[in-house]
């Protein structure tokens, strides 16, 4: 019994960093049509560049305010000095973010070697908390706690402001966005800015107890992909639910078969493009 | 036999109804125009009809078939061709791909993929005939996207046939056109052999009274009148849709 | 121009380039001699990616999938035992092709930017497969110790020099076979439907039928890719799925030029000339990649040939 709650958890607060780093990923891509390949590599810079800061200081907030402005710095010279030229050419698009991967992957490589690391946990939750009968740290539940405070956030934003109405009808229907007289550049721009801070998030919050080693931006993208898909491009709600599942999934599947994980992930994937290739709560193309 | 039926017809986008219930009849061999005002639906019916679109309601059939449920290609494979408002043509192919792609669509040999297209001598040689019918064979190894803007509603017309429909939609086949074109183009219309079935939907009131037997008048969706050019010259509510 | 004319008529310029081949190898190093093996086998990867891509209009971004499962299904065989290269190749793109034929299914339910997210997350999911079960493709570590197949007639393909010769031999059998497919009805409807899937639909050609088909004929040829990559290199990882492969390709696509049938080769040639110069010249040579990545795409976004090609062959 402990072992199931142990491990519900463990999946959870897997996946309320994964709804980060994949909610990031579906603005993008549902708003721009953007593959971002180097997505993950965000999530790779923010972790390096917090633990960086943490040694120095041992402040995991000052460390997740560092690394997060960096990384959206990274985003938007991305977005605005590379991708913009390529609006709508997708190959390009996907090539060039490639070419980033490799850029940031070799230079984080360079700077801080190949060793797998960790970053230490914020000084107040390195302890554990009783459950019922079952102990379970208390870094896990506060990854779930700013996982679900970030959803609602992400939800009012595009549910209530003007920004995030702008964002919708952008996924929703582009030409009309286009039509609208609004200053389309700095919106895509914002939603680009938005998706890296939000994986950088994902980075230092993930950093802890998911570690940070080369490789880790590509094994982020999988699973954001398999998110994106599942629940659905551009989706905030699908997102979340896809997030939910995967995370789950994952942590179960590694827990009780972990050669065949992927596999648990592969199989409902394939359900959801066979059944409803949108995904979830996607939006049908005419 | 009615080349073409449609029974209470109707296409809704969302809230919006496009077509509002129409039912229509053309007889094999006839010559028909559908005519009416910017946004009467008169491209949505022919998408309808082409398969491009699935309506919400009612049925159609084509030479006597139930036609419905079968998509765009299947109603071609049965006999129908189209030309699109805009010009839809292979831009970076030559002409002579461009038109060999029309006569092969026929051919059982379209999926070969072991011997090259040139070893098809039928379907290279009835290229050859069209290009040349069409005063059209200096020109067969220009990019399409070379030719003028008349040339290319022109092969419109000319890819379409390629395929020797029974029924032939063509979509403002004069769209843009100079008046010397538009005479040449609707010459060419005219000149077409009488067992196919030829519906037009066109803009120019000259160029569809000149050309059909029968004028369907389109407005806001539903069908407003029906008759020769002649009654429906005299028709008081055509003219008003018009000019109002 | 008139001499490019003349040239593309007659037969001079293959035959040149069959020459060149041929006493390449005597004029050159091993070192190079292994470089050109490597080029043949990328162009042929390349050529099948362009099947999709310059031919069909359909921008396949995980096409390393087929490739990978080519290639570990030569190295299980060849650990096993079978050392049959006859064997192996059938199987490779036999799976090549049932991996497409499946993958097809799913992808092809979509267009454009979503087609290309569905076609990488499919080939990341393999990768994802073949890093985890490691009880079967031991993981990153990846099957070392494959060898050189045996071909019969008593030849020896150990020598890099003789695998040199049946790698060119085995390029120009898949080029043939490409040229005819890419010049048949099935390749000009193809090209057709890049052009304009509504205009062929009108038509009535079955479009996505045909797309399938090719999307399978993509995944055959990429098999023999992955099959020969596993007996050049000698050992197999999972590395063979990943991206770097799947996008390398597309840049060489992008460099050669698309829709053409040399493209991809000369593109496969300057790609793999590239990395290993630079990999020899610095340790950083992945950061170099990726500043050749970007400042191509930025400088030459629409291919550098293809101002000078007329996109077919």
């Amino acid at each position: 019994m402990a072992f199931w709650i142990i491990q519900t958890l463990n999946g959870l607060s897997f996946s309320m960093m994964l709804f980060l780093v994949a909610a990031g990923f579906t603005l993008i891509f549902g708003l721009m049509k953007i593959i971002n390949i180097a997505h993950g590599s965000f999530y790779l810079l923010s972790a390096y560049i917090g633990l960086t800061v943490l040694r120095a200081t041992d402040n995991f907030l000052l460390a997740t305010i560092v690394s997060s402005v960096a990384v959206i710095l990274v985003g938007i010279a991305m977005q605005s000095l590379f991708l913009r030229r390529f609006y709508m050419k997708e190959l390009q698009q996907v090539l060039l973010t490639f070419g980033f991967v490799l850029i940031i992957a070799d230079l984080c490589l360079w700077i801080w070697g190949g060793n797998p690391m960790a970053l230490p946990k914020p000084s107040l939750l390195r302890g554990s908390i009783w459950i019922g009968n079952v102990v379970f740290p208390s870094y896990r539940l506060f990854v779930i706690l700013v996982g679900v405070v970030i959803a609602v956030g992400l939800w009012i934003f595009q549910e209530k402001t003007k920004f995030g109405a702008i964002v919708r009808a952008g996924v929703d229907d582009e030409e009309m966005l286009r039509g609208s007289g609004i200053n389309i550049q700095m919106v895509f721009v914002g939603v680009f800015g938005l998706g890296a801070l939000l994986a950088g998030i994902g980075g230092m919050i993930g950093g802890p107890f998911v570690g940070v080693f080369p490789g880790v931006d590509v094994s982020m993208l999988l699973l954001a992909l398999v998110v994106v898909i599942i629940g659905g491009v551009g989706s905030l709600k699908g997102a979340f639910v896809g997030s939910l599942f995967v995370g789950l999934v994952d942590n179960f599947g590694k827990a009780l078969f972990p050669e065949l994980s992927l596999f648990t992930l592969f199989a409902p994937m394939a359900i959801i493009l066979a059944i409803r290739p949108t995904g979830i709560f996607g939006k049908i193309e005419e | 036999m009615k080349a073409l039926e449609l029974k209470a017809l109707s296409k809704n986008f969302g809230g919006l109804r496009a077509i509002r219930d129409i039912s229509l009849e053309i007889e094999e061999g006839e010559r028909r125009a559908i005519i009416g005002p910017n946004g009467a639906g008169k491209t949505t019916l022919f998408h309808l009809i082409s398969g491009f679109l699935f309506p919400s309601s009612g049925r159609l059939s084509l030479f006597g078939g139930e036609m419905t449920h079968l998509q765009a290609h299947q109603r071609a494979a049965l006999g129908m061709a189209r030309t699109f408002q805009v010009t839809n043509l292979f831009q970076k192919l030559t002409l002579f791909e461009n038109i060999l792609l029309g006569v092969q669509a026929i051919k059982g040999t379209r999926f070969c993929f072991y011997r090259r297209v040139t070893s098809f001598r039928d379907v290279v040689y009835e290229t050859e005939r069209l290009l040349k019918e069409w005063n059209l064979w200096g020109k067969k190894d220009a990019l399409l996207k070379n030719l003028s803007y008349g040339e290319q509603r022109q092969i419109e017309v000319i890819m379409a046939l390629a395929t020797k429909p029974r029924l032939l939609l063509l979509d403002e086949p004069t769209a843009g056109l100079s008046p010397a074109e538009t005479i040449l183009v609707t010459s060419i219309i005219k000149g077409l052999p009488h067992e196919i079935t030829t519906l037009l939907i066109e803009h120019d009131m000259d160029v569809a009274f000149n050309i059909a037997e029968r004028i369907t008048v389109l407005h806001f969706g539903s069908i407003l009148a029906e008759g020769s050019p002649e009654q429906i010259k005299g028709n008081a509510k055509v003219t008003e849709i018009y000019l109002g | 121009m008139k001499v490019e004319e003349i040239l593309k008529r007659s037969f001079l310029l293959p035959f040149l380039f069959a020459v060149l081949i041929v006493f390449f190898p005597f004029i050159f190093s091993n070192y190079y001699v292994g470089l050109v093996i490597q080029i043949f086998i990328m162009a042929i990867f390349a050529m099948s990616l362009d099947i999709l891509v310059g031919h069909t209009g359909l921008p396949s971004m995980g096409h390393a999938a087929y490739y990978g499962v080519a290639g570990y299904a030569a190295g299980f065989l060849f650990l096993a035992g079978v050392k049959n290269f006859w064997l192996a190749i059938v199987l490779g793109m036999g799976l090549g092709g049932l991996a497409a034929a499946f993958f097809g299914l799913l992808a092809l339910r979509a267009r454009g930017p979503y087609f290309m997210l569905i076609t990488l997350a499919l080939s990341q999911v393999l990768w994802g497969i073949a890093f985890k079960w490691r009880s079967l493709t031991r993981g990153d570590d990846g099957l070392p110790g494959i060898g050189r197949p045996e071909i019969g007639l008593g030849m020896n393909l150990k020598p890099d020099l003789y695998f040199y010769y049946f790698t060119f031999a085995l390029f120009l059998i898949a080029f043939a076979a490409l040229f005819i497919l890419l010049n048949s009805p099935f390749g000009y409807t193809l090209r057709g439907i890049r052009e304009s899937e509504s205009r062929m639909e009108a038509l009535g050609y079955p479009v996505w039928l045909y797309k399938y088909t090719g999307f399978i004929f993509a995944g055959i040829f990429a098999g023999i890719s992955g099959v020969l990559w596993v007996y050049y290199s000698g050992f197999v990882n999972p590395s063979y799925f990943g991206i770097d492969l799947s996008v390398k390709a597309l840049l060489m696509l992008i460099l050669g030029g698309s829709g053409s049938l040399f493209g991809p080769f000369i593109g496969a040639g300057i790609v793999v000339l590239l990395e290993n110069l630079v990999s020899g010249l610095t340790e950083r040579w992945s950061l170099v990649l990726g500043i050749v990545y970007v400042t191509v795409i930025m400088l030459f976004s629409e291919g550098i040939f293809s101002v000078f090609k007329r996109g077919r062959n």
